[in-house]
């Protein structure tokens, strides 16, 4: 089995080079300040929480966390309702202009932000929606209203239209099938579906950036701005992107099974 | 078995179409409108035609950038598609060590994209870092902060790091459709291993790697925030890429005209990859409809 074992050190090799750069930054978010300066180490020497205290104590820091939650989930929640419908409408019905409106929609979730950055800044400033959470949430809809219909459509394509047929000939109303048995049934698609309006929400930086000041800044914002006041703090800075990529990590160990399909069908 | 006709469908994505339209066909209104316009003031507008389209078309930075681009995205996909297949070669079939192996594999596909470039900026830096540190330790003078050339392969390699598991995923998952007859009748010709690779596996991958080969390319077209957070788009201007400059333009400048002139034509470009690309998966999908037929009903 020579093959065999080629192909683990290969693994091997690989994951070494995938997991360094994120081991690094875990063993600097447990060491203080002096320490990363003074010696070069491959793990702490003394573990200190003192970082994480920092983040969890001081507001500027936290409501960083809480603002980006709020706007990511107020957009999850709009992205899964309003995809829900027009997803089904999409895997089962032809109309006039759908393959139009589906490839419209592609196109929105290839649009650079960069693009829309310019006219979001002056509608919401007109509207007078500037640093609120829920401009960072409607101004990510345009990417992740399409990859929610998107997604959504592959799973439910996956279900048999007899079933559909069976509850309308049983007496059925839309309404009620699509509540009370349809739903049930894509679960796992409703799952995942949220998980990556979730993520790309969560690690979008250009737009979040640009529509917030105060009130509303996220995270990912904080990050780049109060790091380079203070005059880098190395180790707070990498607690802070610890703790960014600890909700991905619990998700992802849920979606799992569905991740490789969510994939495959080139949704994401 | 076709789909049926139905128009009334139409109200069932009514909801999606409004939404996107407020924030997708509004904004890009907007952006002609500006595009076409010197605006001084806001009561002070002028029109100018096509002035703007010609004086971007013409900009010496925006050239350089777009080859910048260019080389950028070419090389993304010369290393990342390569790899790609070879990790889904070599990843386990089944048992916890698949799931293990693709848990860890996609980790990096879920860090926050500004995050991924912070890993780097710590893990780059010749002081604190380990690969800068072991680079200088082996003779070589490191810096992605002073040096182009250092900055630029800085940032391919955070893009290799950070994209090359959505390749392997999407290559994984075809590898996975292939049935075991095919090898076994592989075997029982003695078909060598490259050949297995060279005339089964190949052809059956070419639709997930098309789709791979275009959403790599679209979206290292459209990279910002990684570079933004690692070089900032420098040193000078190595590492500065289509988005950064468009939102130097449009955010620092405010140079509205020009920026929307710019971004309409980043927009076209776009729009053909993506018109490609959906005629791709179209096709792909068609050709794989009996198999997701039949996972329907297992």
């Amino acid at each position: 089995m020579k093959e065999a074992r080629w192909r683990n050190v290969f693994l091997t090799i690989y994951l070494i080079f995938a997991l360094l750069p994120i081991y690094w930054m875990v063993n600097m978010s447990f060491r203080t300040n002096d320490d990363i300066l003074s010696s070069f180490s491959f793990f702490p020497k003394q573990l200190t929480w003192a970082n994480y205290a920092v983040i969890f104590t001081d507001p500027a820091w936290y409501s960083g966390y809480i603002n980006s939650l709020i706007y990511v989930a107020i957009n999850m929640v709009i992205s899964v309702t309003v995809a829900l419908p027009a997803a089904y409408a999409f895997s089962r019905y032809r109309f006039l202009g759908d393959r139009h409106v589906f490839f419209w929609l592609l196109t929105n979730r290839m649009t650079p932000p960069a693009i829309f950055l310019l006219p979001f800044f002056q509608l919401y400033s007109t509207v007078g929606l500037m640093d609120t959470h829920l401009a960072v949430a409607l101004a990510h809809l345009v990417f992740n209203v399409p990859l929610a219909v998107w997604i959504l459509e592959g799973f439910m394509s996956g279900i048999p239209r007899e079933i559909d047929e069976t509850a309308y000939i049983d007496g059925y109303t839309f309404p009620r099938f699509f509540l009370t048995i349809f739903l049930p049934l894509i679960k796992a698609g409703i799952g995942v579906t949220a998980f990556f309006c979730f993520m790309f929400s969560w690690v979008e930086l250009l737009l979040a950036r640009t529509l917030t000041s105060v009130d509303a800044k996220p995270i990912v914002a904080t990050m780049t701005r109060t790091v380079s006041a203070s005059g880098m703090d190395w180790a707070v800075l990498a607690a802070a992107g610890v703790l960014t990529i600890v909700p991905g990590a619990i998700v992802i160990w849920f979606v799992r099974h569905y991740i490789a399909k969510g994939f495959a069908m080139g949704r994401v | 078995m076709l789909k049926p006709v139905n128009q009334k469908a139409w109200w069932l994505v009514l909801p999606v179409i409004i939404c996107v339209a407020f924030s997708a066909i509004l904004p890009l209104m907007t952006v002609v409108n500006y595009s076409v316009q010197d605006i001084i003031s806001p009561e002070r507008r002028v029109f100018v035609g096509t002035e703007w389209f010609v004086s971007v078309l013409r900009d010496e930075d925006l050239h350089a950038a777009m080859l910048r681009q260019l080389a950028y995205s070419f090389a993304v996909l010369a290393i990342e598609v390569p790899l790609g297949i070879a990790l889904a070669l070599a990843m386990p079939a089944d048992g916890w060590r698949a799931s293990a192996t693709l848990v860890l594999v996609a980790l990096s596909l879920l860090i926050p994209w500004n995050v991924v470039g912070t890993i780097w900026q710590i893990f780059g830096r010749s002081d604190i870092g380990l690969l800068g540190a072991a680079l200088l330790a082996i003779g070589l003078d490191y810096s992605y902060t002073g040096n182009s050339t250092h900055a630029w392969l800085t940032v391919l390699a955070m893009d290799v790091w950070h994209w090359t598991p959505l390749v392997a995923l999407l290559c994984y998952a075809g590898l996975r459709a292939i049935p075991e007859a095919f090898y076994q009748a592989a075997r029982i010709d003695g078909a060598s291993r490259l050949a297995v690779f060279r005339y089964i596996q190949l052809p059956k991958l070419r639709g997930v790697l098309m789709i791979a080969v275009l959403l790599r390319f679209m979206d290292s077209f459209m990279i910002y925030t990684e570079p933004f957070v690692l070089t900032g788009g420098g040193p000078g201007n190595a590492t500065t890429f289509l988005s950064q400059y468009l939102t130097q333009k449009a955010v620092g400048q405010f140079d509205l005209g020009p920026a929307a002139a710019f971004s309409l034509i980043y927009f076209l470009i776009i729009l053909l990859f993506c018109f490609v690309l959906y005629n791709w998966m179209q096709r792909v999908g068609t050709a794989s409809a009996p198999a997701t037929g039949d996972r329907g009903s297992a």
